[in-house]
């Protein structure tokens, strides 16, 4: 992949990851912040392709720990959001 | 799978992430937009199984179920309270998988890697053990495994240079020299420095910190994306990167805090402020009896929560209290500091579990105008929030931040475990003010006894 193409994705990204987030109210912080900690669980996929062409078995061992650091941070990120906003629709249930 | 196809599937799960975080920007979208965050990562996850060659499949499936398995169960059982310190944590495997990828990916490569994709390394270890050294001090900090104040040492502002200075020069070695050695060094000071550079900040501030070593995480991501090439990787790492950056500064400013203050206010802040809370003088503390009347007799009553409610799990309780205040013809409200609790909206969350309504939670703007008007304000487990030494002691910790000014209301309750001072640290001159009555114990416990004196008259 050639260096402009990848500086082109990287400064959209910045611009769309500035846009999405910036009229968020100071209720949905934590939630936000935590589903953001689950997406970068998605290192993951790093993870899994270092470990599939290790050779050594230093290079194994370590890109095993990290499939399981990653896999933590993702699934559990996840989840754990999922859990904050769960209170939220208790609250909508009870105004219907 | 051809690489096209490949690649345009990751473009579907980087879609999916943008989704994501605009669901989670918006109270009824947010959920939705959870599950969709999950999908796509579930799509990425999948889809590289389909791009061969694929060796060592047994390591890499045993390996995610033993994440899973340390993951779900950490995430289903967590108390509402203990959440703020398992997000900590779970960003700071995030960022030590993304070193230890990194630190592979640089074993694999060799001495083929460009200076570019050394560079790119050098920034993941870097960032990456930082973060997760960083996270791990905050998740103590959170969990009370040690204080929750700034911890500063004499000269901790030169060890914290020297070691960002030896940081700078093993990456130049890195650079220059290559291989296992000076990345292993390079690794070791990283994680040296994520835990000096979170030390001194204070408890209160940790929210922030998180939200910053999140940012940082998603940046390393992105960094073993270009690594890796994988563009899914730089999309995602680079939106989380941006996003954490915004809500950073927004938590920030909802505290009223600098980012600059918050990273390095200890090192400013005179410690003398901070040591006047030995000292014992008098409080005024009542039963829950006088409570009772006192509410009964008043027209106006705002409930302050704080992070006492949560440890209590009082929330039902306290809406008892509220809707018995209610059914009396008392006029009740909510007052809620943005960043009351271990986390911002910490307390949104809590009162939402209690089914309280929407119109009763008013946000500190809305309500600091009518405490003039209010006959008694209930301070439940809060300390900080209600610290008016934010306004008025310059070079205090706090001092900036906006507060609920319930030193404004005609009576003030406090329900406290004991004088301990909040999580800042810092004396509050509000509980010794003459119009301040102080009922002590559990939450909780308090409020059940509060709600059955007032039941009684």
């Amino acid at each position: 992949m050639d260096a402009i193409a990848i500086i082109s994705i990287f400064v959209l990204a910045v611009f769309v990851g500035f846009e999405v987030v910036s009229k968020v109210s100071s209720t949905l912080h934590t939630p936000l912040m935590s589903g953001a900690n689950a997406i970068h669980g998605v290192i993951l996929v790093g993870a899994i392709m270092v470990c599939s062409h290790s050779s050594t078995t230093l290079e194994l061992v370590l890109s095993v720990i990290a499939i399981v650091l990653a896999t933590i941070n993702m699934i559990g990120g996840f989840v754990v959001t999922d859990r904050m906003l769960e209170m939220f629709k208790g609250k909508k249930g009870a105004n219907k | 799978m051809n690489q096209s196809l490949y690649d345009l599937i990751g473009l579907a799960a980087g879609v999916c992430f943008i989704l994501a975080l605009k669901g989670l920007s918006h109270p009824k979208t947010a959920r939705r937009g959870n599950i969709i965050g999950a999908i796509g990562a579930t799509i990425a996850t999948v889809v590289v199984f389909f791009k061969p060659p694929i060796h060592n499949l047994g390591w890499i499936l045993s390996a995610i179920a033993v994440g899973a398995a340390i993951g779900v169960p950490a995430a289903r059982k967590v108390q509402m309270t203990q959440m703020p310190q398992l997000v900590a944590l779970f960003n700071g495997v995030g960022g030590g998988a993304a070193a230890l990828v990194a630190m592979v990916e640089y074993q694999a490569l060799g001495a083929e890697a460009t200076t570019a994709e050394v560079i790119f390394t050098v920034f993941t270890v870097v960032v990456g053990c930082v973060s997760f050294s960083g996270s791990v001090i905050t998740f103590m900090k959170l969990q009370e495994l040690m204080t929750t104040r700034p911890v500063v040492f004499p000269g901790g502002r030169f060890l914290i240079a020297a070691t960002l200075a030896a940081v700078l020069g093993s990456s130049v070695w890195v650079v220059i020299a290559l291989g296992t050695t000076p990345l292993l060094v390079l690794a070791a000071l990283s994680l040296l420095f994520g835990i000096l550079f979170v030390l001194p900040v204070g408890g209160a501030d940790v929210p922030i910190v998180i939200s910053l070593l999140n940012a940082f995480t998603g940046l390393t991501v992105a960094a073993s994306g270009y690594v890796l090439q994988s563009t899914l990787l730089i999309i995602a790492g680079t939106l989380v990167g941006a996003s954490g950056t915004i809500l950073t500064r927004l938590m920030a400013d909802a505290m009223g805090r600098s980012l600059f203050g918050t990273l390095f206010g200890a090192f400013t802040a005179k410690p003398q402020d901070l040591a006047g809370a030995a000292e014992e003088r008098p409080v005024r503390s009542g039963s829950p009896d006088d409570v009772a009347i006192l509410l009964n007799y008043a027209r106006r009553v705002v409930i302050v929560p704080g992070f006492g409610l949560a440890v209590a799990q009082a929330q039902h309780t306290v809406r008892e209290l509220a809707d018995l205040m209610i059914s009396k013809g008392i006029d009740v409200a909510y007052g809620i500091h943005p960043v009351a609790g271990r986390m911002p909206g910490h307390m949104n969350v809590l009162l939402a579990e209690a089914n309280v309504p929407y119109d009763q939670l008013a946000e500190m703007d809305e309500v600091n105008p009518t405490f003039g008007q209010t006959d008694v304000a209930i301070v439940i487990g809060a300390n900080d929030v209600v610290n008016p030494a934010a306004q008025t002691t310059p070079g205090c910790p706090i001092y900036g931040m906006p507060i609920l000014e319930v030193s404004h209301a005609a009576n003030v309750i406090f329900l406290k475990r004991s004088m301990r001072p909040g999580f800042a640290g810092i004396e509050n001159e509000l509980l010794y003010d003459p119009k301040t009555m102080l009922l002590f114990g559990d939450a909780k416990a308090s409020l059940t006894k509060v709600v059955s004196a007032l039941k009684a008259l």
